[in-house]
């Protein structure tokens, strides 16, 4: 299989402030892969390195066989992209929009008229076409950010957090038209998400990004089973170093994690298992507040890797 | 790639003739204000002796070539300026990303930016003529042209500037009121220079817009204080060296 994007060592500092820190991956063409993790991990930085927006400091990146410090037209003529932000002429109609990609992108009149026909059948935007852009909806104008970075018919799609800001339904059909693009088309895509259940739904590979360096990075499904097993979660009440003990002891239990007043264990068939542990606790005389059982999820996946919650960085980002 | 792409220009051309006519409230707002002064100044001070303004002339017919380059000094910077909205906006970062050079995004914002700003300055002429203004030529009109495409280039160019070194929109209201307005009274767009004090005299010979609007005077109504091939010489060394500064700072400011 040939690969669609090559990072090698990759670094990208801003001052003394370090966004992207010696990041190696490959991407296969034809992949669906999905940068996960926090906002401020520094994903935003690898697109904006791989799509020729900013130089990196240093280390090596193809896009399409093109290194990104290279022939920059030609590697842009190859790509699409669709931003975090909107980038769009909210002053134009989404006609006018996407005609002038298409004419900055070199196409022919005909063929501009068909490849805009066909990019706005595909995310059903024809009826709003003639409208502008600043009566759009979140959900329209994402669509047609995605109509826009389709016209040129990319090798490969970046995708900066898809779906940010947009609600559940929305969020659904942008999965949807994300899949057909990726299964139907054949484009390669990456994306950025801080959303675990849009990385899981979609993509075939994940990296995990946390502090500008690749956690982990496998199929969603062998990074879940990474956990090993069906995972339970415990909240505690008081002291429970006790309880910890017995735990520790039990070895069916293949892993204890603790995170403030929680406890994550992991074994198979948990469900069994669950009056085996209140007896323990009982014994221990720990105090058990709630029991939680589930599947592993990316959410656990980021967490045993990290040794934080995807989402406890929130408050504090928006400044950069 | 450093070429020069006319595709390029024409579409960023094609963009703002269409937000121009997708706008037209702006466009009405942005040709009342010099209208106002062309109308209630011209019209109030009809009858004045006004020193520096030759008997007979009358005030409206003065004032009318300095009206024209207050409407190209506000249009053109604030055409300039717009790159801070676009990137405000985030379009800047689609035009970023095309696989198209920076002198040619530069270029196509500079004739875009200079085409709404001729356009506007052709109304107020036509409706000056229709207040009774009277060019001492109609084929100085042309020269009249050329001048105005140079007092757009320049202060384009001048806002390009600007824009490249602002990282958001705060900046604006600052330059509109410590840069415009100060080059604005400067050049001697409303009355004679001679009635100024030496300071301000010497300061209004570094506002490029002061040989604008003298050049204009030349060709429009024959009182200047130097001739017409000075002025625009004078003007075709500014306008050059601020697109030139101004494409400088674009290529070497932060896209995102």
């Amino acid at each position: 299989m040939n690969m669609a994007i090559r990072v090698d060592h990759l670094v990208k500092k801003y001052d003394k402030n370090t966004a992207v820190d010696r990041i190696s991956f490959n991407v296969f063409e034809g992949e669906l892969f999905g940068l996960l993790g926090p906002n401020g991990a520094g994903k935003t930085t690898i697109i904006n390195i791989l799509a020729t927006l900013i130089h990196p400091t240093s280390g090596y990146a193809e896009v399409a066989g093109i290194p990104v410090t290279g022939d920059r037209d030609a590697l842009r003529h190859r790509i699409g992209i669709v931003f975090q932000e909107p980038a769009l002429d909210v002053r134009l109609t989404g006609m006018d929009n996407l005609q002038f990609h298409a004419m900055m992108y070199g196409l022919a009149k005909q063929e501009r008229k068909e490849r805009i026909a066909q990019v706005l059948e595909l995310v059903n935007l024809e009826p709003k076409a003639n409208l502008l852009v600043e009566k759009y909806s979140g959900g329209m104008k994402r669509r047609l950010e995605i109509a826009r970075g389709l016209i040129q018919h990319p090798k490969v799609l970046f995708l900066d957090e898809p779906t940010l800001g947009l609600d559940a339904q929305t969020r659904r059909h942008i999965w949807d038209y994300i899949r057909k693009l990726n299964r139907e088309k054949q484009i390669t895509i990456i994306l950025t998400t801080h959303y675990l259940e849009e990385a899981d739904f979609l993509c075939d590979r994940v990296a995990i990004i946390d502090k500008g360096r690749i956690a982990a990075m496998d199929t969603p499904s062998d990074l879940k089973s990474i956990l090993g097993g069906d995972m339970v979660h415990i909240k505690i009440q008081g002291e429970a170093s006790a309880y910890l003990d017995l735990l520790a002891k039990s070895d069916w239990i293949k892993s204890i994690k603790q995170h403030h007043d929680q406890l994550t264990l992991t074994m198979e068939h948990a469900d069994k298992r669950i009056p085996e542990l209140m007896n323990l606790a009982r014994q221990a005389v720990a105090g058990v507040q709630s029991v939680n059982l589930s599947k592993p999820s990316l959410e656990d996946v980021f967490l045993h890797f990290t040794g934080r919650n995807i989402r406890e960085d929130e408050s504090t980002d928006g400044f950069q | 790639m450093k070429a020069i792409q006319g595709i390029a220009i024409y579409v960023l051309w094609m963009r703002e003739i269409k937000r121009l006519l997708h706008a037209k409230s702006r466009l009405m707002g942005t040709l009342l204000m010099p209208l106002f002064f062309l109308a209630f100044l011209g019209m109030g001070l009809k009858r004045s002796n006004i020193p520096g303004v030759p008997a007979g002339m009358g005030y409206f017919v003065f004032l009318t070539p300095g009206i024209l380059g207050m409407s190209i000094l506000f249009s053109s910077t604030f055409a300039g300026l717009s790159v801070i909205w676009d990137r405000e906006f985030g379009f800047l970062k689609e035009i970023m990303v095309a696989p198209i050079s920076r002198i040619s995004i530069v270029l196509g914002r500079i004739v875009g930016g200079m085409t709404t700003t001729l356009f506007q300055a052709l109304v107020i002429l036509t409706i000056s003529l229709l207040m009774g203004f009277r060019p001492r030529g109609w084929i100085m009109l042309l020269p009249a042209i050329l001048l105005m495409i140079l007092i757009s280039v320049t202060f384009i160019g001048m806002g390009l500037i600007f824009a490249s070194n602002m990282r958001d929109t705060q900046g604006f209201n600052l330059i509109m009121n410590f840069v415009v307005f100060p080059l604005f009274f400067l050049s001697g767009a409303m009355f004679p220079l001679e009635s100024y004090p030496k300071w301000a005299k010497t300061l209004s010979r570094l506002d490029p817009l002061t040989y604008g609007i003298d050049g204009l005077r030349a060709a429009l109504i024959g009182k200047s204080e130097l001739p017409l091939l000075l002025n625009l010489g004078i003007l075709s060394g500014c306008a050059l060296l601020s697109v030139m500064i101004g494409a400088w700072f674009f290529e070497k400011s932060e896209y995102i």
